[in-house]
């Protein structure tokens, strides 16, 4: 028995998540790279196939017109990919502000309370992300919690408009995405050695000398973690958007759905979602390659 | 045991807990089949049956139900389009059948093979069977228009008492629009329901198809942008029964259920939706049958079972749309039956039209004149 597993344990260890990756997460990516070259007609499924296996064997024939039709009309697509990366770029900003303070803030409490600490960060994901954005919208209506306050308080006398606006865009993102910049953040600052502050402190260095030559770059790894765990689900964002955000917050998730469910252009839909892949990737690249900059 | 350890084995029970609950009432469902009539699986608009319908075939039958509701006529496509879908019996507009069927996503519904048939109210079915291109393609549920709702005492407050509450001017003026953007203007999210009734109020043919009458209603609606507040197809029923918003361009049946909200939250405000004199287009909700539905028969025994009058007299009472069927009409409720903007006059009847089924190239114009006026550059 023992035996047993030290043959095969490593091997199922190893292989079994990585053969759930390939089938759940690499199959379905190459097949979006199909259908992205494919044609599209009215049929089930509403495309021919770039690539086939069927009873006449294999066939190829891609087609780049998916492509050069997102060339074409550049400018409706440029625009919504903009703004999909300025209210990522902003909503990742937020959480860092945020996130920041909390995370030293958590490492630096007693250890005893540092796991309910931690647990309270992670317990807005028990619920519903929608039921949490339906909460939002409940206080942030004209009619909503946040405005009959202020009105009640003689700060306003008519109803100030949050909604459909940037500000509930970013208040769902960070309502969304806080505890994943919190927790790459607090596990960067947690291994922090205190006694090289207290070092610091004793040779006379001020407290914001300390933060920005010590305490900054050494979580720089956790901002980093966290800034991408942040970014790449907002920049793809559709449903926060969609229930928050008013149409001038038109971002690539929306121009995806439309092509899909409006144009019944699957493969221009999967086409966007390679470009939109293409552009995640970049600051994952370029991180990768500060990394290997600073290493050598 | 270690605390953090102790932690995670809690956090991976409670895991386990939540997918086992998930799990679990899909596996009695099955169970119980064996002994009973076999089942149906119906994917319906949300809101849009009678409260005990499914329960009251269920007892007559033995047939097991399993009732699934979508909110646009997109998703149900998608749906069609991937295939095996799993449902036995979908409800989706003319529009989309006829395009679902050139894909070959449905089956001819056989007639004969439904008794009830009959029932059915023969103008209004010839007319969505001419839009979908086949007069097998399945019946009439409900049909409506898209007209505007709005709030009488907003509305007057701000407009007078001569404000044009019978015209798409109330809101595609934009001297109308800027007067009432405090209060509040919404319009459905629904190019196809929109772009046609805005030729119409331009003097376009509403069943054009030419290029430059959409971009002219593009930029009539572009012209009123500045003064909405949004563009969504499902917010604006509980905003204009709250007083949120006070003029909304809506379906018919949605506006109907605001001002039952309105009524019932006893709060004031009173809701009206009228058809605009310059005509709007109709839309069709049609009962049809996927080409790889399982259950073909009961399939057909709910829908027969739909087109009785008495059912079909109920499922008006409550969702206050109008039906396909006729023979409903002296179970149906005078107010329903006597309003113009449910069942409307001979003479608004006339100014009505159906929008045709649009090619690729004309979803594609739609689509990105709809995204430059929603966008607002």
């Amino acid at each position: 028995m023992n035996y047993f597993f030290q043959k095969f344990g490593r091997i199922l260890v190893i292989w079994l998540p990585l053969g759930w990756l390939l089938l759940f997460f690499m199959l379905p990516l190459v097949e979006m790279i199909n259908v992205s070259f494919s044609e599209a007609r009215r049929a089930v499924p509403p495309y021919i196939p770039a690539f086939q296996i069927g009873s006449g064997g294999f066939s190829f024939r891609p087609v780049l017109d998916n492509y050069l039709l997102i060339y074409e009309y550049w400018e409706d697509y440029l625009w919504p990919a903009i703004n999909s990366i300025r209210l990522a770029f902003f909503s990742t900003l937020y959480c860092l502000l945020f996130a920041y303070p909390m995370a030293w803030w958590i490492a630096r409490s007693n250890k005893s309370i540092q796991h309910i600490l931690l647990i309270l960060v992670l317990m807005p994901f028990w619920t519903s992300s929608l039921l949490r954005m339906y909460a939002l919208i409940g206080l942030l209506n004209p009619n909503g919690f946040i405005n009959d306050v202020l009105i009640w308080a003689g700060i306003t006398v008519t109803p100030i408009q949050m909604m459909q606006t940037d500000f509930s865009i970013y208040s769902g993102m960070i309502l969304t995405y806080l505890p994943l910049m919190i927790l790459p953040l607090y596990a960067s600052l947690v291994r922090l050695d205190v006694s090289i502050i207290e070092a610091a402190a004793d040779l006379g260095a001020k407290k914001w000398d300390i933060f920005r030559t010590i305490v900054l770059p050494l979580s720089i790894p956790g901002i980093v973690a966290g800034s991408l765990l942040v970014f790449i689900p907002a920049v793809g964002e559709f449903v926060i958007p969609a229930l928050l955000g008013g149409p001038e917050q038109l971002m690539l998730g929306k121009v995806i759905w439309t092509e899909f469910f409006r144009n019944r252009d699957w493969p221009v839909a999967a086409a966007i979602a390679i470009i939109l892949i293409a552009i995640i990737i970049l600051p994952i690249v370029y991180a990768r390659y500060q990394d290997r900059e600073r290493i050598s | 045991m270690k605390r953090s350890n102790l932690f995670l084995l809690i956090g991976v029970i409670a895991a386990a807990v939540v997918i086992f609950l998930n799990f679990d009432s899909s596996n009695i469902k099955t169970s119980q089949l064996s002994e009973a009539g076999g089942e149906l699986k119906i994917y319906n608009w949300s809101d849009y049956i009678a409260e005990d319908t499914i329960s009251n075939f269920e007892a007559e039958t033995g047939i097991i139900v399993t009732y699934d509701m979508y909110d646009s006529n997109e998703v149900l496509e998608a749906k069609m389009l991937a295939g095996s879908s799993g449902y036995d019996l979908v409800v989706p507009t003319a529009d989309f059948l006829a395009r679902g069927r050139e894909a070959g996503a449905y089956q001819d519904m056989d007639l004969s093979r439904i008794q009830n048939a009959s029932n059915q109210d023969p103008e209004i079915q010839a007319q969505a069977d001419r839009m979908v291109g086949s007069n097998s393609a399945g019946l009439v549920y409900m049909w409506g228009s898209t007209g505007i709702a709005y709030n009488e005492d907003m509305v007057t407050e701000r407009l007078g008492d001569d404000a044009p509450t019978d015209s798409w001017s109330l809101i595609l003026d934009p001297a109308n629009a800027a007067k009432l953007e405090d209060c509040g203007i919404a319009i459905l999210d629904a190019p196809t329901d929109v772009l046609p009734n805005v030729m119409t109020y331009l003097g376009h043919p509403g069943t054009s198809m030419e290029k430059s009458h959409f971009e002219a209603a593009g930029d009539a609606l572009s012209a009123i942008r500045p003064y909405l507040r949004y563009i969504n197809s499902s917010q604006s029923i509980n905003d204009i029964a709250n007083g949120d918003i006070c003029a909304a361009i809506m379906w018919s049946g949605d506006a109907f259920q605001a001002a039952y909200r309105a009524e019932e939250a006893e709060n004031g405000h009173v809701i009206d939706y009228y058809i605009p004199n310059e005509g709007t287009n109709l839309w069709f909700d049609v009962m049809a049958i996927p080409a790889d539905a399982k259950n073909v028969d009961n399939a057909y025994k709910f829908v027969d079972y739909m087109m009785r009058a008495d059912v079909a007299a109920a499922n008006v009472n409550y969702v206050w749309y109008a039906s396909g069927n006729e023979a409903a009409r002296p179970d149906i409720d005078p107010e329903i039956l006597s309003h113009p903007g449910i069942y409307p006059t001979e003479k608004a009847k006339e100014k009505l039209f159906v929008t045709p089924v649009y090619d690729a190239q004309t979803d594609r114009i739609v689509t990105r004149v709809w995204n430059r006026f929603s966008a607002g550059n």
